[in-house]
């Protein structure tokens, strides 16, 4: 089924910045400032009640380098809509959705736990994978696949252990 | 009733090494550390197909204090090193523990910022086992290498009855190739 958005699009035709259909899919890209009124009226007023996923990406571009996609579901119709925001590197902040979605609490978490995109008003913005005190975002492009050598710390080694050199090595921040 | 055996033929000499290492060589319980798809082979170890229990270890313990050998099946990440650790630590001596697999030996395919390359930086390795997955009979191989080891062991049954104090000691004796036998 289709759904249309005439409405949708005259009612924020401010905030949606580009529109765009590829393979069968709707994108749109909307201004960061507005995703929470956004969302409200998508959920509301065309039945997108189910939040599948929010993810970041790196496009590593000057202007506007990280990118927050919303990937929504609407069960009536079977209809799938995704929405972007892009925001600059100085100041990645976007509005958090929790309050029209609960499930965007853990999305928003693992975004900002790899990508370091900050949801203003989330409730409880702190990382979900990585520890507590680590101090880089993964998935950026410019953090090594390896990782930062002792930027996670090691238990403390086993004095019979085979390989300890290597252990010490990275407590030292060397790449093993 | 033979002249030269006035017992009959009802006992064996041994020694007592002998006789504690054949116990422990046949009773090695495994601490199950599933961590990662490796874990399935780990069951299929002690399932009935390959049936470790033809060696004693089928009886898999998920406490450590009952636990003789760490079976390190899947890719340990440094938040689980710690955990890992912890249990090790927690075992009580003498120990043993099996690499199973690429992750747990070298990290595997996984050369990325989450994952500890090698358990062996953290906790000594007694055997590696490769593959990715390994076959189950490739970690009875393993089993039967440690069960080697322990049969060559020396001073087992002294060190059996010694305090936690005294074992530490000689631990350390040996550390220094100096080893003194306590009284």
């Amino acid at each position: 089924m289709s759904i249309s958005f005439d409405e949708f699009s005259a009612h924020f035709s401010n905030e949606i910045r580009e529109k765009t259909t590829f393979r069968g899919e709707t994108t749109f890209l909307i201004n960061p400032l507005e995703i929470e009124r956004v969302c409200i009226f998508l959920k509301s007023k065309l039945g997108f009640t189910y939040l599948t996923d929010i993810c970041g990406a790196d496009r590593f571009t000057p202007e506007d380098r990280f990118e927050v996609v919303y990937n929504l579901f609407n069960p009536e119709s079977k209809f799938r809509l995704r929405l972007k925001v892009w925001v600059n590197e100085e100041n990645p902040v976007v509005q958090t959705v929790t309050s029209v979605w609960q499930s965007a609490n853990w999305y928003e978490r693992e975004t900002y736990d790899m990508y370091g995109v900050i949801f203003k008003g989330h409730p409880d913005l702190r990382r979900m994978y990585m520890t507590e005190d680590f101090e880089y975002f993964p998935l950026r492009k410019e953090y090594p696949l390896v990782g930062v050598a002792g930027s996670i710390p090691l238990p403390e080694i086993d004095p019979k252990a085979n390989n300890r050199e290597a252990a010490e090595r990275y407590n030292r921040g060397e790449t093993v | 009733m033979s002249n030269q055996n006035p017992f009959g033929d009802g006992f064996v000499t041994t020694t007592l090494d002998a006789l504690t290492n054949w116990a422990r060589a046949n009773s090695l319980w495994p601490m199950p550390m599933g961590l990662s798809c490796c874990a399935i082979e780990m069951m299929a170890m002690a399932g009935p197909k390959y049936d470790v229990s033809r060696f004693g270890s089928e009886v898999f313990r998920f406490s450590p204090r009952q636990s003789d050998l760490m079976i390190v099946a899947g890719t340990v990440t440094y938040k689980m090193a710690h955990v890992v650790k912890k249990i090790w630590d927690q075992m009580p001596e003498p120990k043993w523990c099996i690499a199973m697999g690429a992750c747990s030996s070298t990290g595997g395919m996984f050369r990325s910022y989450p994952v500890l390359q090698g358990v062996d930086q953290i906790i000594p390795v007694d055997v590696y086992v490769p593959g990715c997955p390994p076959r189950p009979d490739a970690v009875i191989h393993a089993l039967m290498e440690i069960q080697e080891k322990v049969k060559r062991e020396r001073h087992s049954f002294q060190n059996a009855l010694l305090s936690d104090t005294a074992y530490t000691k000689i631990l350390q004796a040996e550390e220094k190739n100096t080893l003194v036998l306590q009284k």
